[in-house]
């Protein structure tokens, strides 16, 4: 009986192996041909002696400059900065078949920037600069989330894609 | 053939007063679930848009109650548990008596740091969750109590230590028993594991809180939180491995096939702690490159829950056998579904394949970018510690309270009922879960107060996880009741022993086995990939910015 099962076992875990070898196949192609990628290292903010974080935000390019700005044919660039309870801009509009870098950062706590039913889901530390870019295929009003607890009124924070 | 997983199988009882120390450690956690599961009621509620988190006594916004919920059944209940049921393991595989006064110590620390952080919950100075992200900022008893929760844990780890040297001087040459190895090796992981959260702790937030430092540095903190937090699981899981490996085969009138597969798993497990950049696969600041290798890592973890998944089941198939069930499943209908403590464990394991399949989504990180955040994350860990771990627990205590108290258990019947609507609740809770995280629903968010219109999908989702997280709350409750009631009310009996199970393939005095047992080559390979991982990236963040200031609208 003892035999048998190491036999079982061995079978059992190769089977097991070449799945999560297979899933990780996935993930590669996903990234490399799919080019789903994680965000990584972007920059910092730092605040010099006596100034706040919100100063420094503000006259660090690209965030002197909040909003929707085009850069290409059918390329965009979102500023954001995230603040307990909301996000600035509010609102803002976009063309169907946009390609668009998120760049947001927070000037108080960890907030989340999460666009629901899209892969735009980043973390907003305050002091780092996150970014992530996202073509918008369909029309739409899409919901922006802040979706880590940032205090009292976290869940009223949110703000509005409008894609047409 | 066979061979007991203990050192000393007969004639062994552990002293009246270690025994009653174990016990207190362990109703402590009992105590701290039932607070924490009643902050689960209003949790699940609140999805289903009923907003009762306002009527609790002490507790005033949805973020308090669910710092409660969190830090009550994922850090205390499970810390303390462990240090009690781990530390009768390790005793009753040695055969030998633990140390009075380091039980003691554990048992003071443990009681004293839950009275310090559940007083800053309540007070509302400490609604920060349970990941307590800086410069989210709670009071100072908050950190001070869950560091004191914390060294508990080191301190029943020193008592196992000196246990097993004592046993290692007393019996030369003898392989470490199974059951108290178990417990040994997830103890060493652990000490290993939560070096990051206690520097975080005592070294930043502590002090911080006490206004020592002027800010925090929140990159820095996340990282050494997740640097724990990641392998915590593993800490909560392990004791109820314990249980799944050691008692269970017993109780079904199985075996366990293997000695040394069971140790590969644990030194598996002890080997893989540096995964917590998993959890910020989102997160600026960490290399990409960090985050794909962490990512490969995360899936090498599968491997010892996939050796546990057969190794368990094919002890539930001898004693299935055993009963007369045949066939390819035949024989997993008649195991012991009658006695309480199997069939919680037995359902536990089943939720559990459930939060392996949903924990290698969220581990792959092309779907992490839809998930990270969403409630599909908390529809995952109720599978894996709010069931697999929670419901074992509930199990284990089926025979573990009655050997405390020499009493019979109250109602097995009761029992069976608390199982199975734990269970079933868990599935419509976690169905609801984890389609609104793939409808966008966030977690840690109080849905029943949001100021826009819910997109599709999110009602229906709130509405299963109002349900299904109301009968788990019940399951709970008829549990509650059943240990109340077998401790005050339970027939007086003489129970002699754990149900420790057997091995057939005994441990081998010679050969590559040994190797199995030098743990500190083990150790020393745990720190150094360790080191590998996270030291790269903590030097680059020197110097520190200690410079974000608090937080405290909460």
């Amino acid at each position: 009986m003892n035999h048998e099962a190491e036999r079982y076992e061995r079978f059992f875990l190769i089977i097991s192996g070449v799945f999560l070898v297979g899933f990780l196949l996935v993930l590669a192609y996903t990234s490399v041909h799919m080019r789903v990628m994680l965000p990584g290292r972007v920059g910092t903010i730092e605040a010099n002696p006596g100034e706040s974080l919100a100063a420094a935000v503000f006259r660090t390019p690209p965030f002197n400059h909040l909003g929707v700005t085009k850069v290409g044919p059918d390329e965009y660039q979102a500023v954001y900065f995230a603040q307990a309870w909301a996000f600035f801009p509010r609102e803002i509009d976009l063309p169907v078949g946009a390609r668009v870098k998120f760049i947001a950062t927070s000037v108080d706590v960890t907030h989340g920037f999460f666009i629901a039913g899209t892969r735009v889901n980043m973390m907003l530390l305050p002091g780092q600069i996150s970014e992530e870019t996202y073509t918008f295929r369909k029309p739409g009003k899409y919901l922006l989330l802040c979706h880590e607890y940032c205090g009292l009124l976290h869940h009223t924070m949110h703000a509005w894609v409008i894609v047409k | 053939m066979s061979t007991p997983i203990v050192a000393a199988p007969d004639g062994f009882a552990l002293p009246q007063e270690q025994r009653r120390f174990i016990k207190w450690t362990i109703y402590l956690g009992f105590i701290v679930l039932a607070f924490g599961v009643l902050n689960g009621l209003d949790q699940a509620l609140n999805y289903a848009h009923i907003d009762i988190f306002r009527f609790f006594p002490g507790m005033r916004t949805y973020y308090q109650g669910l710092t409660a919920h969190g830090v009550f059944n994922a850090i205390v209940m499970t810390f303390a548990f462990a240090n009690g049921f781990v530390a009768l393991l390790v005793a009753r595989g040695l055969g030998t008596k633990l140390n009075s006064g380091i039980l003691a110590a554990s048992f003071f620390t443990i009681l004293i740091g839950t009275l310090l952080t559940a007083g800053a919950i309540v007070s509302g100075t400490a609604s920060v969750l349970y990941t307590f992200y800086a410069p989210l900022e709670a009071s100072w008893p908050f950190y001070l109590g869950l560091a004191l929760v914390v060294i508990s844990t080191w301190i029943t780890s020193l008592n196992l230590f000196v246990t097993l040297a004592k046993f290692r001087r007393e019996h030369p040459g003898e392989r470490i028993p199974l059951l108290a190895y178990m417990g040994v090796a997830t103890y060493i992981f652990w000490d290993i594991a939560s070096a990051g959260i206690a520097i975080e702790v005592v070294v930043f937030l502590l002090p911080w809180s006490l206004g020592l430092w002027h800010g925090a540095d929140p990159m820095v903190d996340r990282t050494l939180f997740w640097f724990t937090g990641h392998p915590i699981v593993y800490f909560w899981l392990l004791p109820v491995y314990m249980s799944w490996y050691g008692m269970i085969p017993r109780q079904v009138n199985g075996a366990l096939f293997s000695d040394s597969v069971v140790r590969i798993v644990f030194l598996l497990f002890l080997i893989i702690i540096p995964v917590g950049f998993h959890h910020q696969f989102v997160d600026p600041g960490v290399p990409r490159g960090l985050k794909y290798a962490v990512a490969v890592m995360t899936f090498a973890l599968f491997v010892p829950s996939l050796m546990t998944a057969f190794s368990v089941m094919y002890a539930l198939e001898i004693g299935g056998r055993r009963a007369g069930g045949s066939g390819l499943i035949g024989w997993f209908f008649r195991i012991p579904w009658k006695d309480p403590s199997v069939c919680a464990q037995v359902l536990a394991m089943l939720a559990f394949m459930l939060g392996g399949i949903t924990g290698l989504m969220n581990a792959s990180y092309n779907m992490n970018l839809e998930i990270h955040n969403t409630t599909f994350v908390p529809g995952h860990f109720h599978l894996t510690v709010g069931t697999a771990v929670a419901l074992s627990i509930m199990g284990i205590a089926y025979w573990l309270v009655p050997y405390l108290e020499q009493k019979e258990l109250w109602s097995a019947k009761a029992g069976l009922v608390s199982s199975w609507l734990y269970f079933i609740g868990v599935l419509i809770f976690a169905r609801g879960m984890i389609s609104g995280g793939l409808a966008g629903m966030p977690r840690r968010t109080a849905i029943s107060l949001i100021p826009y219109a819910e997109p599709p999908g999110w009602r229906l989702a709130g509405i299963l996880v109002g349900v299904g997280g109301s009968m788990m709350f019940a399951g709970a409750l008829v549990f509650f009741v059943v240990i109340a009631m077998t401790v005050l009310a339970g027939k007086r009996t003489q129970i002699a022993d754990i149900p420790y199970s057997v091995t057939i393939a005994k441990p081998q005095n010679a050969g590559w086995e040994l190797s199995l047992d030098r743990l500190r080559y083990w150790i020393a390979i745990a720190v150094v990939l360790c080191v590998v991982v996270y030291g790269p990236f903590l030097a680059s963040q020197f110097p520190l910015q200690l410079n974000i200031p608090g937080f405290r609208a909460f």
